[in-house]
Formats: C-alpha cells, structure tokens, sequence
C-alpha cells in the first residue's frame, strides 16, 4: 500500500471516528430526552442542559481534537504544511 | 502607528478598535446621563458602527482577482473564525433566537444543537478539501471536479435559490432595525440597510467582506453578552449565568405548574384581535415532550439544520480564505467557539426574561398581576402602541394569565434590558448589534450569489476570455443588482411569502449535500450522476415544499396535506437529500467511471501538501 492509501485509511477512519462523536452529541442523547431530564447537571435537567448548551460545547471541544489529530496524521506521512504557509 | 504589514497588525488593529468601541459605550452612557435623548443615542450607535464598516470596506478595496474572490488567501485562523460566526449569525439570529427558546421551549433548541453540529461536517467532509482545491466558489468545485458547464451551472442554480432565499430575509432584517434605530419608515430603512451593506462589500469583494465581518463580530458578540450578564446579575441570577440558572429552570417548572401551560384556541385569539406574529406560551421551558412523534420531530429538525449548514455556500466559501488547509480545520473549530458564545448565551436570556415577566415575587413579575395594573407600566405601553405586546383578558377575570400575555419574540432580545432596569445606553448597543449581525450575514450572502454568477457564469461560460478588469467590473455590477432585487423584494414584505430562513438550509441540503460530499470521498462519482443528483435533489424538494405548505398546496394542489412522517415544511430537506443520493449513485455507477485525469485530481485534493487544484488566478 502506498504512503498515500495508507493516509487516507487513516483519515477515513479519523473521519468516522468524529462522526460516530458528532452523531452521539447530536441524535443519540435527543433519542432519550424525557430518561435523561430526570437526571441533573449543574441544577440544569440534562436534556436540557445538552441542548441548551452541553452538546455545543461538546461540537467545540471534538472539532479542536479533530483538526488536532489530523495534524498528527499528516505529519506522520509526511503531508504537513510548511510552518511559515 | 504600526510595524510590519496589515496581517501581522491584525490583533493590535482590533485591539484597537476593541477598546475604541468600549469607550465609545462608555461616552454613550455618559452622554445618557447628560440628558441626550434615548433617541439620539441609538442613531449614535447605528451610525457610529456603520460609519467605520464602511472605512474598513473602502480600506481594503482591490483589483485583484485573488483578493476579490478568497481575500488573497491570507485570513489567519482565529480572526477567519470571526468573520464565520458574523457571516453565520444573522440578525434573525441575533434578535430572534432567544424569542424561539423563549416560546418553545426544549423543542425549539434543536435548531441550537443544529446550528452548530453542523460545524462538525463542515470540518470533517469539506472544508479542508475544498480549501486545497483552490476554487473561488462553490459551483467552482463541482465544475471542476465533475468537469463541463452544466453541472456548474446546476450548482449555481441550487446556490442561488438557496443564498436569495436566506438574503431576503437579512435585508428585511436590517431595514427593521436601521428604521427602529433612525426612525425612519421600514421602507427608507431597507435602502438605507442596502446601501450599508454595498459600501462594505463593492470595492474590496471577499477581502473587504471578511475585514468588516471581524469587525461586526466584535461589535455584536459585545451587545449580546453585555446585556446578558447585567441582567442576570439585576434579576439575582447569579454572576455567571451559563453555570448559575439551575435553580431558575426549576422555578419556571414550578411557575408553569401554578400558572397552567393553556392552549387558546385559534377563533378565542382571532375574536380578541391578537396582531399577527404574536406569541404566547403554551410549551415547556425544559421539559421533553412524551412520544416518539415528538423525538423525531427533535432529530429530523436537527438533522436538516446539520446537513444544511454543511451545504450553505455563503459559509463553506469563508474556508476558501485561509493560507493553508491545516489552517481551514483549525478556523472551523475556532468559528464554532465564537458562535458557541452567543448560542449558549441565548437560552440563558429566555430564561431571565421569562423569570422576569413570570415570578410574582419579582418586581417585574406581570402574569398573575391585575391587568389594569400591567397595562400601566411604562414598557408595556410603549411596546403595546407598536403592536409588539398584547393582552387578551380571555377570562374576564381582570388578572393576567400566562395564555393571555402575547409578544413577539424580537421583544426577548429588544426588551428585555428595558424591563430589567438597565439604563437606555443597553437598548442602543443592542440596536448596533443586530444591525451588525444583520449586515454581516446580507454581506455575505449577496456576495456568494454574485461571486457564483460573474464567476462561474460569465467568466467560465459566458466569456472565460474576459481581462481582469472586466470580470471585477462585472462581479460589482451583479453584487449591486442582486443586493438591489433583494431589497426590493425585502421593501414589499414580500418575505412572509418567501417563507422561513429554515428553506435556505433544506434547499441547500438538496441540491448541493451529496455532490459535494462524493465529490472528495467518491472516486466513482460521475457528471452525469452529479447533474443527475441535483436536479432531482432540488425538484422533488421543492416539489415535496409545494406539496406540504398550505400557502402553497391550497392552490397548487387543491388542499392541506397531512405532512408524510412528520416531514412539514421546515424538513423538506429530509426528501430532496435522500432522493439526491440514490440517484446521484445509480446513475454514477450507470455511467463511464471518471477518467484518470479525474481520478488524480480527487486524489491530489484528499492531500494536504502540493500545488492546489486551481491556480492561485483563474
């Protein structure tokens, strides 16, 4: 498999890592809304505290570990930018 | 003053303005204080911001392709960021989604979960591919990576219906405000909103857009967040109201209990004269509707919004900016924290404002008062004369009951300040932000249409021959016309027939979702497919829209139809993006695969390093 294939597994998987992340902060929980508002965070109910802001700031926080470790990737294959680009 | 080039100054720069436009508060405040009329200071406010968007935008005017098109490909990641979330933050959003919460609860915070999980795809299947391909434009991309005109101009198509559908509604937006601030009639301040609106845009394009959208940023993200924490801390919330509400969502449970959660009935509001667009509150704040019906309808609203986003060519252009593809990721991230900032302030600001008008125990309380009482308050008349406030004694019991308190939702955002007791300085600073927020997103939304049509119409259909200065000239000649029809549109309030700013996101899901997202991640899609795909992508969603909006199907169709599987008007995304899909695939696979050159060129997009796909000028 060539240098380039084997980044691009890497990258498809990182892909669907984040994504499965993304699909759990974004549907998953809002399957079990009325299970979850039973439950408190901060004094918020957390269905309500997901949607008003905790998935918010889960999108936040897994797109700086995504680019993070996408620039891992590249750097392991050799694909990384130039620092001065 | 300072050293170096204009990028390297960047934080000092608006640093600067930063402090500048605190002081400039301050001096408001001050002059409050002197007895400037409350008036005067929101025309200060309006005009002052205004004023140096325009300096900014005549500033960085050009006559490079390059800086017109991508503004020069040199926006560093944080202030891109900013330029995103003011792009992103329209004044809809800015004045109105504290109202959506405020009114609906939990159900309507899906649009809060998909206004920026959106952000997540836009990172991880497009933005930094289409950042390495180098194109102008969206279409740009599909024309190229699909290859031959009429796909390109199958992606203008969708572009254009989708952007025009969205830009109606921010040039309403704007003139709203700018006629509330400068009281002037809505028709004079549409005119007044295009015009601001054009000078930041007209001479410097893309670069000119995304200098004064850092600035709008700044601007807007300062009269959101000011007003939030001062009221919390007025109506006892706490300092830190993101953390510090929990003991208030509980109290508005309890408030609904005592109050009673009454749905009116449509012919009780009609005999009473409610003016249209007024609400009441029938939902609960924080809790979860029971049923399967009702998760869907969370989860397909979420999903259309996140697929939406992820489509919206206004904002996957911002990401062509940026010196690097690394930088692209990062400047997602970034543009996320700074619309997470004002997202997760919103529902904080409903629940105050909701606290402030229902606790008896406050003084601000109104519901459970006598409403001879309520209608002599001060802000109540004031809002009521303009038909913003309206009470309905259903009952004839002459107290207020929740059901029988209606507003619109601006009201939340607009009021609110007033109503807690913060000085008119507050309200002023308000006005500029929605301005602000209003003309960052108009700007560029106006200019992804022009762009798409002197671009990928004129230049590489029409006239691919066209000098520099020809293709400029004909970018500003278009940006004009289209800001003008959008306008003019906005002056005839046409856009309560154009429908929701929801549309813009559906339409755009559609028609441009699936060619995109294939076009990096499968080698196997052909033009055919793609041409194939967005056609019916677009028409069985638009056709599905016809079909589902009463507006619409009473004529077209002779009745109201029962939405299929909770699908209405809002989700119309969810039968165009499917369809779009299955055809794009069976026809791709029904087709000639691409030939080697295209097969090379997907590759040579997956991967950061090397030359771009597109010249640095085309």
């Amino acid at each position: 498999m060539s240098n380039k294939d084997a980044y691009w597994n890497k990258t498809k998987n990182h892909m669907i890592v984040t994504l499965v992340l993304w699909a759990f902060f974004s549907l998953v929980i809002f399957m079990f809304g009325s299970e979850l508002n039973t439950m408190s965070f901060l004094g918020y109910p957390l269905a309500y505290y997901m949607t008003a802001q905790g998935s918010l700031l889960a999108f936040v926080i897994i797109l700086f570990w995504t680019a993070n470790k996408q620039e891992k990737i590249d750097e392991e294959h050799g694909f990384s930018e130039r620092e001065d680009d | 003053m300072f050293k170096g080039d204009f990028i390297q100054n960047l934080p000092k720069i608006y640093g600067t303005y930063t402090g500048g436009f605190l002081v400039f508060i301050i001096l408001m405040a001050l002059a409050e204080q002197a007895g400037v009329s409350a008036k005067n200071i929101g025309v200060m406010f309006v005009a002052f911001t205004v004023l140096i968007y325009a300096l900014i935008g005549y500033l960085s005017r050009t006559i490079q392709v390059d800086a017109y098109y991508v503004a020069g490909r040199q926006v560093p990641t944080v202030f891109n960021g900013m330029a995103t979330a003011a792009d992103w933050m329209s004044g809809a959003s800015f004045v109105a989604l504290a109202g959506g919460v405020y009114f609906g609860g939990y159900t309507y915070m899906a649009f809060l979960v998909g206004w920026t999980g959106g952000y997540v795809l836009v990172a991880t299947l497009m933005a930094p591919y289409l950042r390495k391909f180098g194109c102008y434009t969206v279409p740009d991309f599909i024309g190229t990576r699909y290859g031959g005109n009429l796909v390109r101009a199958c992606a203008v198509f969708v572009l254009f219906i989708a952007s025009f559908t969205y830009v109606t509604a921010q040039i309403n937006a704007t003139g709203t405000i700018a006629s509330r601030a400068l009281g002037i009639p809505f028709e004079a301040g549409v005119w007044v909103g295009l015009i601001s609106i054009l000078i930041c845009s007209m001479l410097g394009g893309m670069r000119a857009v995304t200098w004064t959208q850092v600035a709008q940023y700044i601007v807007l993200i300062i009269a959101y967040l000011i007003p939030v924490f001062w009221i919390s801390s007025n109506v006892g919330g706490g300092i830190f109201p993101h953390l510090m509400l929990g003991d208030e969502v509980a109290r508005l449970g309890e408030l609904e209990q005592q109050f009673g959660l009454v749905k009116n009935s449509a012919a009780d509001m009609k005999a009473a004269g409610v003016p249209g667009g007024l609400k009441y509150i029938s939902g609960s704040h924080s809790g979860v509707p029971e049923g399967g019906m009702a998760v869907w309808k969370y989860l397909s609203l979420a999903i259309c919004m996140m697929v939406g986003t992820a489509s919206l060519p206004h904002i996957l252009m911002r990401y062509f900016t940026t010196p690097t593809v690394r930088a692209a990721r990062k400047s997602v991230a970034w543009s996320l924290f700074f619309i997470f900032l004002l997202y997760s302030s919103a529902p904080m600001l409903a629940t105050l404002s909701k606290l402030a008008l229902m606790d008896p125990n406050l003084p601000t309380g109104i519901i459970g008062k006598s409403i001879s009482d309520v209608q002599s308050i001060e802000w109540v008349q004031r809002w009521s004369e303009v038909k913003q406030v309206f009470i309905a004694d259903f009952n004839g019991d002459g107290i207020l009951q929740l059901n029988e308190w209606f507003m619109r939702g601006d009201v939340v955002v607009l009021a609110t300040p007033e109503v807690a007791g913060l000085p008119f300085v507050i309200s002023g600073l308000v006005f500029a932000g929605g301005m602000a927020a209003a003309m960052s997103t108009a700007d560029g939304l106006v200019l992804a249409i022009s762009n798409a049509l002197s671009h990928d119409i004129y230049y590489k259909i029409i006239n691919p021959k066209a000098e520099t200065s020809k293709r400029l000239l004909v970018a500003r000649v278009l940006l004009v016309i289209i800001g003008a029809a959008g306008a003019y549109i906005a002056s005839f309030r046409l856009t309560s027939i154009l429908g929701s700013v929801a549309w813009a996101f559906d339409f755009a899901m559609s028609g441009l979702f699936f060619p995109l997202v294939l076009g990096v991640w499968w080698k196997r899609a052909t033009r055919e497919g793609a041409i194939a795909g967005i056609i019916a992508g677009i028409v069985s969603g638009t056709v599905y829209l016809t079909w589902v909006f009463p507006k619409f199907s009473v004529p077209l169709w002779g009745g109201v139809n029962t939405p299929f599987l909770g699908i209405d008007h809002l989700r119309f995304g969810l039968i165009g993006a499917p369809i779009c899909l299955v055809v794009m695939v069976v026809v791709s696979l029904m087709t000639k695969e691409p030939s080697p050159a295209t097969q090379k060129l997907v590759d040579d997009t997956r991967i950061p390093t090397g030359k771009a796909i597109l010249g640095k000028q085309h």
